[in-house]
């Protein structure tokens, strides 16, 4: 660590990390639900244990990035964070803010829009908190160094609480509510979000290969733009069923199948960068999480959204387990593993030692990125089986999901692995510290320095 | 990538493109909500009635179980054409009195059948909720979906 202020980034991995714990307990329930119908049906029905589910990821991935840009900030800004103690504010509105949400979920306190279900009170505490911390860490930015990589981070920050404010506009005509709602779920995750990613990717590849900055930033603004040229207008393959005009079955199929391009871009720029990279570095973890990051964005991002984008296959597909397949492994690959990256990568200097228990991070992921395909495969089986009987032989939908208990129960085991995965990543983020590297091995030559 | 490529280029590309694309895509958004309410949606049908039966489906979280227009959890039947399911088109005082007996009906209780919970509807309540789903029935989605079974 070479900023004192850098330590704040610690406590928002841990809330970030105890949240995503609690993320899997209810995508438990949830997939425990699908197997076997009555479980827990008369204590918590099936849309607490979504709501919560879903709710939580978010939360916690914006608790994520918060905690990655306090880390990366005093580094590329060359100075330390305008104010320790606005940090520390804004993480405890954040996380009471989602404590809150979620125990109301429990009993029924919601708004019923899906991702959007805070209530009026919670999103404004959210909103507060989320521009104390743009204008903490804007401030630092503004007073200190600017690269491509805290530039182009705090964009897609600013990006993702300017396109927030669509949350609080409900319209009572469905359709409309359905076009502005997508200028939240989709500019963030298809759109800004990509930015926060790229970034931090960059910000980490950096670290890992040593490779020169100026080609490390040209790759970074060449991923982005593609992002925002394919995903803006890519927006459109929401806007096939929803009341819109059909000119957006063209548009939205031609420019979110270009939305592949930024993510397979990341998986060449990260792969050539580590080809040509000087530098050895110890942490073996975060070079694993560096790589595998924008692997499975590829597939969970690109190739699975591919699958069904284009407009005469999403007729038939839209709103299957197809879409669940693709949600899973893209969330989990652009967005999830880049924050166990950084986390990764963090961790041993926030706790000031050297790199540690990377064998066992390893295993966590493996077996949680394993874990998360077989489930986009289970998933993906039963979708492709519930859209031929249900949307080309017309079969009633009860009747098709009794059909598909045997890909529920392998999911069900897909995410009994997932939990164990998680379960050694966490302890041995923040377990005891076992040295697992050889004595006098090459891991080490890189030294103390590049930590 | 390619050495003719400046990384100042290359920035002035990212920002100028994508100021480019965000604008476009405003403005189609801007269209989109007018042929909304003037084509595509029955805006004259859009009663107090249908809006607090969009009310009656958020207050109690509908979509984290069911999808409309598609979206949603697909845990439990489309109901973006219930109405058309349940004959409304042909009968709708039977499309009307099938739907809501249905929902008075839960929780069906029937051994290894997803469990839909009791919702204590007044009939005020009940009759918006089917006001707003027979309304979004009416929506011109490009004639998705492909059959009644949603």
């Amino acid at each position: 660590m070479k900023y004192e202020t850098q330590k704040v980034a610690l406590p928002f991995f841990m809330v970030a990390m105890a949240l995503f714990a609690l993320q899997i307990v209810f995508g438990l329930l949830a997939a425990t639900v699908y197997a076997w119908p009555e479980f827990m049906a008369s204590v918590m029905p099936f849309n607490i244990m979504r709501a919560s589910h879903t709710n939580l990821l978010i939360v916690w991935l914006l608790i994520g990035f918060m905690g990655c840009t306090y880390y990366l900030m005093p580094e590329e800004a060359e100075r330390e964070i305008h104010s320790p103690g606005l940090a520390y504010l804004q993480l405890a509105i954040f996380a009471f803010a989602g404590a809150a949400a979620l125990v109301g979920y429990q009993f029924g306190i919601h708004e019923g829009r899906e991702f959007l279900e805070q209530p009026f009170w919670v999103k404004v505490l959210i909103t507060i908190s989320f521009l104390i911390f743009l204008f903490n860490t804007s401030m630092t930015l503004a007073k200190g160094r600017k690269t491509a990589i805290n530039m182009v981070l705090m964009l897609g920050l600013w990006l993702a609480a300017v396109f927030w404010l669509f949350a609080f506009y409900n319209p009572s005509n469905l359709a409309v509510d359905k076009l502005y709602w997508w200028w939240v779920v989709h500019l963030w995750v298809e759109g800004v979000w990509e930015l926060i990613m790229a970034a931090l990717l960059g910000y980490l590849v950096i670290k890992m290969t040593g490779v020169d900055r100026e080609v490390i930033e040209k790759w970074l603004y060449v991923i982005v733009g593609l992002a925002l040229f394919s995903g803006l207008l890519g927006t459109g393959h929401h806007y096939y069923w929803i009341g819109a005009p059909s000119y957006w079955q063209p548009i939205g199929s031609i420019f979110s199948t270009l939305e592949v391009a930024p993510f397979f871009t990341m998986v060449m720029f990260a792969f050539t960068m580590f080809w040509k990279g000087t530098r050895n570095h110890p942490n073996k973890a975060a070079m694993l999480w560096t790589l595998g990051c924008p692997t499975v964005a590829f597939f969970g991002a690109g190739v699975w959204g591919f699958m069904h984008t284009l407009h005469w296959v999403n007729y038939y597909s839209h709103g299957t387990q197809v879409t669940a397949a693709h949600g899973h492994l893209a969330f989990y690959g652009a967005y999830v593993m880049i924050i166990l990256g950084v986390i990764t990568f963090a961790m041993p200097s926030l706790r000031r030692s050297q790199p540690y228990n990377q064998v066992m991070n390893m295993w966590g992921f493996w077996i949680t990125t394993g874990a998360m395909c077989f489930m986009t495969f289970t998933l993906t089986f039963a979708g492709v089986v519930q859209t031929h009987l249900q949307r080309v032989l017309g079969m009633n939908y009860m009747e098709v999901q009794g059909q598909l208990g045997l890909f529920y129960a392998m999911r069900l085991g897909a995410g009994v692995a997932v939990a164990i995965g998680v379960g050694l990543l966490l302890y041995s983020f923040f377990g005891p510290r076992r040295v697992q590297v050889p004595a006098g091995g090459t891991q080490l030559t890189a030294g103390a320095a590049s930590a | 990538m390619a050495e003719g490529l400046t990384k100042s280029a290359a920035r002035n590309i990212f920002y100028g493109g994508s100021l480019f694309f965000f604008l476009l895509f405003a403005a189609l958004t801007a269209h989109s909500h007018w042929y909304m309410v003037n084509v595509s949606t029955d805006s004259a049908g859009l009663t107090d009635s249908v809006k607090h039966g969009k009310e009656v489906w958020e207050k109690n979280m509908c979509i984290n179980c069911h999808s409309l227009l598609g979206e949603g959890a697909y845990f439990a039947p489309e109901l973006s054409n219930v109405w058309e399911r349940y004959g409304g088109h042909e009968n709708a005082d039977a499309a009307r009195n099938g739907i809501a007996a249905w929902i008075r009906a839960q929780p069906l209780n029937v051994p290894g059948r997803r469990q839909m919970p009791a919702y204590d509807f007044s009939e005020d309540e009940m009759q918006s909720l089917i006001d707003f789903l027979e309304w979004t029935d009416g929506i011109d989605a490009q004639d998705w979906p492909p059959f009644p079974a949603g």
